[in-house]
């Protein structure tokens, strides 16, 4: 029964992605282009997001556990460090070449380009790298 | 080249409440983050039902993009019109930085800034300000656009 959640969650996730336009890198990009031609369109989609998780979470975590599990897991990192700022740094200058961030990489590679599949190889590569050299 | 796209401000509305029931939903039932940076890391290297419920949200991630696709049409013409030495460097950068700095667009500036997380509200600050700053870079200072 679990999985059916989890999947549905997948499912609505995968959903707003295609729907909102931001598996279309050249969106996100045009967001990021302040100076150029600028397109607000991702900014509503973090606003409305966030006005669905805000008050969502707010009711949830005002459950005791989650219906199908133990406990909620949530980071328990309070202090913004170095890494954070580089992490962050560095994700954003590989979003601004690409205009692509992880969800909608993966919901690119549905048409079927082979760009897409070069920069979801390259996006996984990076995860893995960093598990092998900073997570020792 | 930049592609000129239009503001599609209700696409936006419908497609952001979507991605946002979709994180208090993983939420409520499993109680996780739906960060997709650290769902995609734990599904390549967590095993047992670490790695199964990651691969049940993204199974379901690609159904629903391509029922979405079907009936929407919103992948017709997408595509990438970086070279691909760009894309590699791009996707190194997002895959080595997402997990330095432990999340991305959804678990940082969702799901974390509504958890009122200073954390993410700083990291969503720096990448969104790093990425305007590589866009203009690009466009603007070696003129590859307007």
């Amino acid at each position: 029964m679990s999985r059916l959640f989890i999947v549905l969650a997948g499912a609505l996730f995968g959903a707003g992605i295609t729907v909102s336009g931001m598996a279309n890198p050249a969106k996100v990009q045009n967001f990021l282009d302040f100076t150029g031609q600028w397109d607000p369109s991702l900014a509503l989609v973090m606003g409305a997001a966030l006005l669905i998780t805000t008050p969502g979470f707010f009711w949830v975590f005002k459950q005791q556990k989650p219906r199908f599990a133990d406990a909620f897991a949530l980071p328990t990192k309070k202090d913004v460090d170095t890494k954070l700022i580089l992490g962050a740094v560095l994700f954003g200058a590989g979003w601004g070449l690409s205009g692509l961030c992880p969800a909608p990489a993966l919901v690119a590679l549905l048409t079927g380009a082979s760009s897409f599949l070069v920069f979801a190889l390259a996006m996984f590569s990076g995860i893995l790298l960093h598990k092998q050299v900073f997570e020792k | 080249m930049v592609e000129s796209t239009l503001f599609t401000p209700w696409l936006a509305i419908i497609g952001g409440s979507l991605i946002g029931l979709a994180a208090v939903l993983l939420m409520w039932s499993k109680g996780r983050i739906a960060g997709i940076s650290g769902i995609v890391a734990g599904a390549l290297s967590e095993r047992g039902e670490e790695r199964t419920w990651r691969l049940s949200f993204l199974l379901g991630l690609f159904l629903g993009a391509i029922l979405a696709a079907y009936f929407s049409g919103a992948l017709a013409g997408v595509q990438s019109v970086a070279s691909t030495p760009v894309l590699v460097v791009a996707g190194l950068l997002v895959g080595v930085g997402t997990r330095m700095g432990g999340g991305c667009t959804s678990g940082h500036g969702v799901c974390g800034i509504s958890r009122f997380s200073q954390r993410s509200m700083v990291a969503t600050v720096v990448f969104m300000a790093s990425g305007a700053v590589t866009v203009f870079i690009v466009r603007h200072l070696l003129g590859e656009g307007v």
